[in-house]
């Protein structure tokens, strides 16, 4: 198990998601960014869909209860264990009375902890993903408090391992963030699309986990932004009366009114989610075809990016 | 992938939408993972390493054709109580009645009189998307929509009729609030209405409004549905 300490200002639970209840109005929640999740849950040994934390700009202070394993990815958070420098993308032994903590994210937004053997909380329509708007899943449907006890589940030893150099992101500079132009891009007009290609596109504070709020050059539209309410999907870019996008992610309403002009490919959704407010990002239109190739690749990147620490 | 049935918001639409989801779940269709049905469309999400774009395109549109009325299972018919005379609950109705020229039985009669379908949940979790409103009380959405609505309240605006399922924003003229939670997320099922129910509201007064709620509350409540 493991004792909040200091709860940081929004940390929550979260595994790889909900499935099959979009129907119901209910989002699939999960980690931003699946990326830095998967490869915190390796290096301790878990399978990828084990619960495991997420953390917002600033990370937590907690207590540890078991011997076993931890790992720290995403947001670079610096860590200490004990008061100790501790390096992220790692696997990281604790002992039962081991303090760790995360201070302020010097770059990115969200970092992932992973507890080897994954959080225990209960299931709730098969995932223990937290959905904080629906007060659902997770530990009671909100962002973690201090004094909450996480149990988990037993774990083996976890063999040592990190991830290699050159397949950490680094959250800095302005990304490029690749786009399929759709389901309504017939919606706006030719400078409207130029515009959104061209960019950039700051990150505002008031994104969170439902949607990356953006502010840059006027997506113009040719005819109204309303339509026929219609489905969302993760990475949609709905884009209302104003002309400014927004990027939606894993606490996303399941249906919407409003005109969407592309859907950011699946490999970069979590890359949206880890640039800053007051960073900015750039759109880069790609086929079908191609988005599909980016995905196979990213799944490449990451099978390659754990590597077994030989003593 | 969007998978467009129509422009419009008709019954006829939504029932091609609704059967095609149904099939698609029929057919177990290799890659599928998840279908969100809507007025018109159905969003299908699908996992590209598993079946291509274009092979889906493809049985989707060979199941296209099948998808009518017929292949549905029938639809449920939920009945919603629903306390209008108290203006604390129905805090539009007044207004709202005197802008359609009515009184405010006789808007509460049209309104409990009819039957209203659900095309889809969406927005908020367990938020039903209904038509069915009498032509007599369609009346233009709020021209500022309020910050705040509370859950189970019932409201209307042009063709549509809706019930919120959460606190959240809304531009409804509110008549009345169901003693009922639309979505309880702690419940095996948490919403209580599906896609493609029959809804229709009984008239409550407050004390019954008020045993209700304290019955769902407690578990003991069973709604009314057949």
């Amino acid at each position: 198990m493991i004792t909040i300490l200091d709860p940081g200002p929004q940390t929550t639970v979260q595994d790889l998601g909900r499935a099959g209840q979009m129907r119901y109005g209910i989002p699939p929640s999960g980690p931003i960014d699946r990326f830095a999740f998967v490869l915190a849950n390796r290096l301790v040994g878990n399978p990828d869909a084990a619960a495991a934390l997420e953390c917002t700009l600033l990370g937590p202070r907690f207590e540890v209860g078991a011997p076993g394993a931890i790992a720290v990815t995403g947001a670079d958070m610096p860590v200490t264990v004990n008061g100790r420098e501790a390096p992220g993308w790692a696997t990281l032994p604790v002992a039962p009375g081991d303090v760790v903590k995360l201070g302020p994210a010097r770059t990115g937004v969200r970092a992932y902890v992973a507890v080897s053997g994954g959080l225990d909380v209960p299931l709730v329509l098969g995932s223990r993903s937290t959905y904080l708007r629906g007060r659902m899943g997770g530990v009671e449907g909100r962002a973690l408090k201090k004094g909450d006890v996480l149990t988990v589940f037993p774990a083996g030893p976890a063999r040592p391992r990190r991830v290699e150099r050159q397949a950490i992101p680094a959250y800095t500079g302005e990304p490029t963030i690749r786009v399929v132009l759709g389901p309504q891009a017939d919606r706006f007009t030719e400078d409207g699309i130029r515009a959104l290609l061209r960019g950039p596109y700051e990150v505002l504070p008031q994104s969170d986990r439902m949607g990356a709020r953006l502010r840059g050059p006027k997506i113009e539209h040719a005819r109204g932004h309303d339509i026929i309410s219609d489905g969302i999907a993760l990475g949609s870019i709905q884009v209302p009366g104003d002309g400014q996008p927004i990027v939606l992610l894993g606490d996303r309403q399941s249906t919407g009114g409003y005109t969407k002009v592309a859907t950011v490919c699946s490999c970069d959704v979590g890359r949206v989610g880890q640039v800053r407010p007051g960073q900015s990002l750039r759109f880069e239109a790609v086929s079908v075809a191609q988005a599909h190739r980016l995905l196979r690749e990213s799944d490449a990147a990451t099978e390659a990016a754990v590597r077994e620490e030989i003593a | 992938m969007c998978v467009e049935l129509g422009e419009e918001i008709s019954v006829e639409v939504n029932t091609r939408v609704r059967a095609l989801e149904f099939l698609i779940q029929q057919k177990a269709l290799t890659g599928v993972t998840e279908i969100v049905p809507t007025y018109s469309s159905l969003l299908v999400y699908y996992d590209p390493r598993v079946v291509a774009y274009d092979a889906l395109c493809a049985a989707i549109t060979e199941l296209a054709p099948q998808a009518t009325t017929a292949v549905l299972p029938p639809s449920r018919m939920v009945e919603l109580p629903c306390c209008y005379d108290d203006p604390e609950l129905g805090f539009d109705l007044e207004p709202a009645a005197r802008r359609l020229g009515l009184s405010r039985d006789e808007l509460v009669t049209l309104h409990a009189g009819a039957e209203y379908l659900v095309y889809f949940l969406g927005f908020t979790p367990g938020l039903p998307y209904m038509t069915g409103v009498p032509e007599r009380i369609m009346i233009p959405r709020l021209d500022t929509p309020r910050v705040k609505t509370p859950p189970g309240s019932v409201g209307i605006g042009g063709i549509q009729c809706c019930v919120y399922s959460v606190e959240s924003p809304g531009g409804f003229w509110i008549l009345g609030r169901t003693p009922l939670a639309l979505y309880d997320p702690g419940a095996s099922e948490p919403t209580l209405l599906r896609p493609g129910d029959r809804v229709r509201f009984r008239r409550i007064a407050r004390a019954e409004f008020e045993a209700i709620e304290a019955a769902a509350a407690a578990g003991t409540y069973r709604p009314v549905i057949s």
